[in-house]
């Protein structure tokens, strides 16, 4: 299922799953991403799963490029392997105060708000992958006419808790950062918990996410 | 704790960038958490070799500036890496320490770290341990994602550092070291390479870049020719590793260093080599750099080289 493997550097393997961004192509980098975290092998220092990438990072003490390559290569993922899947609802608000782009989403494709957010809160969303900053999912897939491209100025900060669109893809801001996506709404679920060390992220990649829409009052009463 | 058993500093003044840093944090990438950890490992090793404590004891880094730390407690014995000038305040008077060498502190005495010299990082430690929470096995503090003790922020004025055990067997220490400084940047080219123009891959190796401001623990941005794209300014988003050099959509390179986001969507042109990582980090704002195309097999072999100098560093503490 790896296309390819390349060298990101003289401590990475770059495993190429192919261009396209597709959830069967994705849950491939997933599938080779928890077989290989289960193996536990010596010297592997990290492993970032992405759309169509699967990045392996090393000790340079213990493997070189090509030893490892070889490893990674021998590997067999039998094809019915399942991907484990959850279902997660998480409650988003769009009072004017958190959706931040609502106004310039409407401009650009020409919906109205309400229809906007009817059509963002009528469908499950895949996750990805996570990461960027801790716990940031990244999701999909927006039907067609709810796609755009970023802000053209990225903000120098984005609220935690928000949620934004860019393409065909939508996110959660698990911390206040830069970032350029079009934001609709905020969750006040914390989505990346530091004091659970086993298992910080609420979404994991594989995971299914369903948003649903909550008052202003019912915000504050889940921040409370 | 009685106060009067209690050992530690104060901090009278933080410090630019003052954090606690150790090896730092592994396989976190796929939730976005970083490495972190020292950013120079040569003198993070040599510091705890210095002081005779476990490889990877917490240490404090700082950047440009350091702490003002006042010491409370018995005996204990300091050391500093790095280049920096800094000060030691005794009933006796004041004298100017050196790097690489061990002093001893009584209570009362106080460190003033007044700057890193032609660097970025410097490390403190003592002959002991800092009492230090871990979180996913590092205390290396990342004040991005606000992750390690001190609820994951730099020291600030006033914080108290308790030192949880000292080493009483301890005996001074020092090294001849005069650090080490490089000219050119080894690169290995990226995945994206092919993105660019080939007059602008051939301006990335001839000219040269300057280290902006906005440099820090996440990141180095550069300045310098700008870098043509001819095929996409974005990729689909994927992973990003220490050392690895995107160029923005504005054409500029940008370097992501231990605290970086652990995501990213600009095309790849090159990645430093391990090799030149510690002291690529301690060029300065200002400084000019050149990148050097070499292989994967050179890089590799780099890495043993320098590996092999940091040991024979440590040879020669006595």
């Amino acid at each position: 299922m790896i296309k390819n493997i390349l060298n990101l550097g003289d401590a990475a393997l770059y495993c190429d799953f192919g261009s396209d961004v597709n959830q069967e192509i994705n849950s491939n980098v997933i599938k080779y991403f928890y077989h290989i975290k289960k193996l536990n092998l010596k010297g592997i220092t990290n492993l970032t799963p992405s759309y169509n990438k699967l990045i392996i990072s090393y000790d340079l003490n213990i493997h070189s490029f090509l030893s490892l390559k070889k490893k990674i290569e021998n590997i067999e993922i039998k094809e019915n392997n399942k991907l484990e899947k959850n279902l997660i609802e998480i409650p988003v608000c769009c009072d004017n105060n958190f959706a931040l782009d609502i106004k310039r989403v409407e401009n650009k494709l020409k919906l109205k708000s309400e229809i906007i957010l009817e059509k963002f809160f009528s469908k499950n969303y895949f996750c990805y992958m996570t990461g960027f900053v801790a716990g940031m999912p990244f999701l999909g897939d927006l039907n067609q006419e709810m796609r755009l491209k970023r802000l053209e100025t990225p903000r120098v900060k984005v609220p935690k808790g928000s949620v934004g669109i860019t393409e065909q893809f939508c996110n959660i801001y698990t911390f206040e950062t830069p970032g350029g996506w079009n934001i609709l709404g905020n969750t006040p679920q914390n989505i990346f918990d530091t004091s659970n060390q086993s298992n910080p992220n609420l979404v994991n990649p594989g995971d299914t996410i369903k948003f649903y829409r909550i008052t202003l009052d019912q915000y504050n009463e889940i921040k409370r | 704790m009685k106060s009067k058993d209690r050992n530690y500093f104060k901090i009278l003044r933080a410090g630019i960038n003052t954090t606690y840093q150790d090896l730092g944090r592994n396989n976190l990438y796929h939730i976005g958490i970083p490495f972190s950890g020292a950013m120079d490992k040569r003198n993070f090793q040599l510091l705890n070799s210095l002081l005779q404590n476990d490889y990877n004891s917490p240490v404090i880094e700082f950047a440009y500036q350091g702490p003002h730390l006042k010491y409370f407690g018995k005996d204990i014995f300091f050391c500093i890496s790095g280049n920096v000038s800094f000060k030691i305040i005794t009933k006796e008077g004041v004298i100017d320490g050196n790097s690489y060498q061990c002093y001893l502190l009584k209570n009362g005495d106080e460190v003033d770290i007044r700057s890193t010299n032609k660097s970025v990082y410097g490390y403190f430690s003592i002959n002991g341990t800092f009492g230090v929470d871990y979180y996913w096995g590092s205390c290396s503090i990342n004040t991005q994602a606000q992750i390690g003790p001190n609820n994951g922020n730099k020291f600030s004025k006033d914080l108290e550092i308790e030192i949880i055990d000292i080493n009483n067997s301890f005996n001074k220490r020092k090294l001849d070291y005069l650090g080490s400084t490089i000219e050119n940047i080894r690169v290995i080219k990226g995945t994206n390479y092919d993105y660019f123009s080939e007059s602008s891959q051939n301006k990335f190796f001839k000219e040269s870049f300057k280290i902006t401001k906005l440099s820090d623990r996440m990141g180095m941005r550069l300045e310098g020719p700008k870098i043509e794209n001819i095929v996409d300014p974005n990729i689909k988003s994927e992973g990003l590793v220490k050392g690895v050099i995107q160029i923005t959509s504005a054409g500029d390179p940008i370097i992501m260093l231990s605290d970086h986001g652990t995501i990213g969507g600009y095309p790849k042109i090159a990645t430093v080599i391990s090799a030149d990582y510690d002291r690529l980090v301690q060029l300065t704002p200002g400084s000019n750099i050149k990148f050097k195309d070499v292989s994967l097999e050179d890089a590799e072999t780099l890495y043993k080289l320098y590996q092999m100098e940091t040991n024979n560093l440590i040879s020669q503490i006595k």
